[in-house]
């Protein structure tokens, strides 16, 4: 317990922004209007892939030797690399028709 | 020189996922809003790729991390570009367990990093002793603790985007059966008490083979031994989190399912986050943080737009099938 307790402590300004981030999250958010949902939803889903930047770091720490972390490191750098490019995509997708509706 | 512009780098990133998303939430400003964040996040990618280092020291395997972008971006960009538009949200669905299955796969390695006793960054040569030590050993319990958060997470939502896109998909059928919700519970509490024993048993470890050497006066810290079992029980969690994953969308219905892709885009946000605490990472953790509370928000306020509580929609989901059935 104390030790979760030690590394919140060491971790604290990771904490605060946590919390800042969610309240502005959440202010974001608020006032959307609900035929944007979905594009919303997929733009929120290209940003948190984000993890393809821990992909990137756990593959370039790979010892060239370690064949678990190579594989499995490449594996996360390509699924990543589907989820922010994919995404980004297909939101502009979704936004172009959008506008032509109108 | 170069970590400093990889933190104006990560800097731009973070802002630029804030305007971003409070530009796609206004109808005129929304397609600017996301190639604003996709610059963003090209900007950070880039800079990780180039700037970042540990210890002094680069990245390594270029080659891999190139191939790894290249492969990935020519099938993003395909699959996006053919997509029938009826067909997006269950693409949206696939490539939210793509980022899940992501963070997942970054934790199982950063596990065995871990377990293995990795190179400690901290310095292996004595005294200070007592400090160095029990900040060394809490740092395992904490990044463990983050580590299993992340897979955890990243897995659930891996599995459940993929069976959410199977439904939508027409390819897997609803399926329910009596106490369902019961079955949910026990596994999500197998997989938190597997979890707490995972980081109660390492820190031990951890612990012992700190004092022992202490003895010694000799230290080599990372060196550890970890129980034997340790790995196993490791893996059985993660096993657990994808049937998790599947046990909890199964039973909701496909007219839902745009409501659960959101929870669990929100999901993975979060698991993104964890990614950003162990490494330290502002980008990772306000992306995904940003992600993870506006995406709960958004998740309710579709259910409202759909005249639904979230609890009914995830609880009451037997109701949902046969409604939406």
């Amino acid at each position: 317990m104390s030790a979760v307790l030690d590394f919140l402590q060491l971790h604290i300004e990771m904490v605060y922004i946590v919390i800042l981030s969610i309240f502005l999250g959440i202010e974001v958010i608020s006032r959307v209007p609900s035929v944007l949902h979905t594009p919303l939803m997929s733009g929120a889903n290209a940003i948190h892939g984000v993890v393809i930047i821990g992909a990137i770091i756990v593959m370039g720490k790979a010892e060239t030797d370690n064949y678990l972390a190579l594989v499995l490191g490449f594996l996360a750098v390509i699924l990543g690399t589907l989820n922010v490019v994919g995404g980004f995509v297909v939101t502009d997708r979704m936004l172009e028709m959008f506008k032509k509706k109108k | 020189m170069g970590s400093s512009l990889l933190s104006i780098a990560y800097l731009i990133g973070s802002v630029t996922f804030i305007v971003g998303l409070k530009m796609l939430s206004n109808p005129a400003s929304a397609r600017k809003g996301n190639l604003v964040a996709a610059a963003g996040m090209f900007i950070a990618i880039v800079g990780t790729i180039f700037l970042y280092e540990e210890g002094g020291e680069r990245l390594r395997n270029y080659g891999w991390i190139f191939g790894g972008l290249l492969i990935g971006t020519v099938i993003g960009v395909v699959a996006a570009r053919k997509v029938k538009m009826t067909a997006m949200p269950e693409m949206v669905s696939m490539f939210n367990g793509m980022g899940g299955a992501c963070a997942m796969l970054i934790s199982i390695v950063e596990f065995n990093h871990l377990i293995h006793g990795a190179p400690p960054s901290s310095p292996t040569v004595n005294m200070e002793l007592l400090n160095v030590n029990i900040s060394v050993s809490q740092n395992t319990t904490g990044t463990l603790l983050v580590i299993l958060l992340g897979m955890i997470i990243g897995s659930v939502s891996f599995a459940g985007s993929v069976i959410a896109w199977g439904k939508l998909n027409g390819k897997i059928k609803d399926f329910a059966f009596n106490g369902q919700h019961i079955v949910n519970l026990v596994v999500l509490g197998v997989i938190l008490i597997a979890s707490a024993y995972v980081i109660y048993a390492t820190g031990q470890a951890t612990e012992e083979v700190l004092t022992m050497k202490l003895g010694r006066s000799e230290l080599v810290v990372g060196e550890t031994h970890m129980p034997a079992g340790i790995g196993w029980i490791f893996y059985a969690v993660l096993a657990l989190s994808l049937l998790y994953g599947i046990l909890f969308v199964m039973p909701i219905g496909g007219a839902d399912m745009p409501v659960v892709i959101s929870l669990l885009n929100s999901f993975t946000g979060v698991a993104a986050a964890c990614g950003g605490f162990l490494y330290n990472n502002p980008v990772m953790l306000t992306g995904g943080i940003l992600v993870g509370s506006a995406g709960t928000i958004l998740t309710i306020l579709m259910c409202k737009a759909m005249n639904r509580s979230l609890k009914n929609v995830l609880i009451g989901s037997f109701g949902g099938t046969q409604t939406a059935g």
